[in-house]
């Protein structure tokens, strides 16, 4: 599990979070929500492990993050970023590849090579392999880009949890693979991994969440279940009225706005 | 190669290098003025042409992944700049140093003062960007401008205060030129040369890692400072050596990466490999033309490169563009 211990963070005078404390759990699929500018990608960043000089601990099954070597992180923990993106033809085959780099020296052995084949399959990807990944569109790039973070994570460590984060994954995906984004991921995480997601759109956080964080001006909020979603919660947090509608059979609540 | 070595104002057969070589080996001296031009001026400044072209391609390379931006040039961070400052220096200043010091450091005086001002230049821009113990490469590439800009106004003004012909050894040797080339400096070369090669060889997978992004190769478990730091590193050692020798020669590390990029992909474990082979190419191609083009005068080997460079670099940018409305390259 993972664990944070009064995160606190500031630019300057400008104080960024404020006192974090939470945990997340094997086996639960965190989403957190909240305006622009509420320091959701920050507290990302401080528990991934790439802002230091915060207040504060985190602690991956209780041991100090700052006890990890980077590469040794780097095996059970992968983080898509907002802004992942290439300078530089590279092919699509490549660019997975690279979530292998943690795992292998120099070059990779067999299970890297057959790791990378299945994330491929798995994310719909066989026609893409050999493509320059400079000409893919916004989506497909996302995707390739989500697949790396995937094969750096495919296999389950000798000991202890994988962690997966997730920075607004949907971007300029069609609604066809943001439902398969959020399956794929809800997979991981039943399969024993920690993963938190920072979303915006509530709906998806309604369906495919199993636990929703609300932050505003660098706080945590609220932590509900998707069930305890509440209007007045949603007013507060984005100062925008809606209704939320449930319907009687298994399908999700669904949020309305006004 | 062979053929860059028998052309030139003096024109050798194969036979001659082979009998050359034996003599060479053998112990014994040039059996005539043929096999002398080529065992003493020919073969080694081929060499240390291919040495250098390997040289500048693989830190055009280092470099571009570095910045991640493909218009970077290995000098860029005020490492030529520096190197033409500490040579020119030497061409006016050196006139009315003591007879003795000269003597004593004689040919390597030039050399040495070069190398030293693309240290000094470089470690100014390094401890410039650093900011809170980061290295942003935005600031490295901002002051990397304005240091070039000290420097060249430097030289600038030791063209202005020289004397004629101090003025024309400026200009020269910022046009580079391999006509002094022997096999002491193939030697140092040389060495710094394999040395470096071999490190930048091992970090083509942090290099490829950097290429997403600072964030992501950290994810992926690189540490971006200390690849930052050692590239820079392998970058001024590789570069000052080659440049104290053999001046300043523009474009060959900006073009040579480009043109395999297209032909073979990104990937640093095959580009850096392949630049090296493709600069030294490259340069002995530019060199020959520099021998022949005007024989028997040579022409300044950076003449030719910036003039075949331009054309091409500007194709490139073209090519950008095209790749830019796509979403392609980003700085």
């Amino acid at each position: 599990m993972l664990k944070t211990e009064g995160i606190s963070y500031s630019i300057g005078r400008k104080q960024i979070l404020d006192d974090i404390n939470i945990s997340f759990q094997p086996g639960e699929f965190t989403m957190i929500l909240g305006p622009n500018g509420s320091g959701k990608s920050t507290f990302l960043k401080i528990f991934s492990g790439e802002i230091h000089h915060y207040k504060g601990a985190v602690y991956y099954n209780g041991i100090a993050i700052t006890n990890f070597r980077k590469e040794e992180l780097a095996r059970k923990r992968a983080v898509l970023s907002q802004h992942a993106d290439l300078g530089f033809p590279l092919s699509v085959a490549e660019v997975i590849m690279m979530g292998r780099y943690p795992h292998f020296t120099f070059s990779p052995n067999k299970k890297d090579i057959s790791i990378c084949e299945d994330v491929i399959e798995q994310m719909d990807l066989i026609d893409f392999r050999e493509r320059n990944y400079l000409t893919l569109s916004g989506g497909e790039k996302q995707r390739v880009q989500f697949a790396r973070i995937l094969a750096q994570i495919w296999e389950k460590p000798a000991e202890g949890n994988r962690y997966l984060f997730l920075d607004e994954p949907l971007n300029s995906l069609d609604l066809n693979y943001q439902q398969s984004f959020l399956k794929l991921s809800a997979a991981f995480s039943k399969a024993g991994t920690v993963l938190v997601a920072i979303m915006h759109d509530i709906n998806l956080a309604l369906k495919y969440a199993t636990r929703i964080l609300f932050m505003k001006e660098g706080r945590l909020v609220y932590e509900t279940e998707p069930a305890g979603v509440t209007p007045p919660m949603i007013k507060n947090i984005f100062n925008v009225d809606a209704t939320i509608i449930r319907p009687s059979n298994d399908l999700p609540p669904v949020v309305i706005y006004q | 190669m062979i053929t860059a070595i028998a052309f030139g104002a003096v024109s050798i057969l194969p036979a001659e290098m082979l009998s050359s070589l034996k003599h060479f080996f053998g112990g014994q001296k040039p059996a005539n003025i043929y096999e002398a031009v080529f065992i003493q001026l020919r073969l080694p400044r081929v060499i240390l042409c291919a040495i250098t072209g390997a040289i500048l391609a693989v830190s055009g390379v280092l470099m571009q992944g570095l910045f991640r931006n493909p218009i970077v040039e290995p000098g860029l961070i005020g490492t030529s700049s520096g190197a033409a400052f500490g040579a020119a220096f030497v061409f006016v200043m050196a006139a009315k140093w003591p007879p003795e010091l000269k003597s004593q450091i004689g040919p390597f005086l030039t050399p040495l003062f070069a190398f030293m001002g693309a240290l000094l230049a470089t470690y100014v821009v390094y401890i410039l960007a650093r900011n809170a113990r980061r290295v942003s490469i935005i600031s490295l590439l901002l002051v990397g401008i304005a240091i070039n800009a000290v420097g060249l106004s430097g030289t600038g003004f030791m063209s202005y205060i020289a004397r004629d012909p101090q003025a024309r050894s400026i200009t020269f040797w910022n046009l580079g030129t391999l006509s002094g080339a022997n096999w002491l400096q193939v030697a140092i070369v040389g060495t710094v040369a394999a040395v470096m090669f071999i490190i930048s060889f091992r970090y083509s997978k942090q290099l490829n890692a950097l290429l997403l992004g600072e964030e992501e190769a950290s994810y992926l478990g690189v540490d971006t400072e200390r690849i930052k730091r050692r590239v820079m590193v392998l970058n001024t050692a590789m570069v000052s050596v080659a440049t104290a020798f053999v001046g300043v020669i523009s474009f060959v590390g900006l073009i040579v990466p480009h043109i395999l990029r297209l032909l073979i992909g990104s990937d640093n474990k095959r580009l850096l490999p392949a630049s090296m082979i493709a600069g030294a190419v490259l340069l002995v191609l530019a060199d020959m033309c520099a021998r022949l083009l005007l024989a028997p005068a040579e022409i300044p080997i950076g003449i030719i490169t910036s003039l075949v460079g331009a054309p091409v670099f500007i194709i490139l940018l073209k090519r950008f563009n095209l790749l830019q409305q796509k979403g392609g390259y980003d700085a």
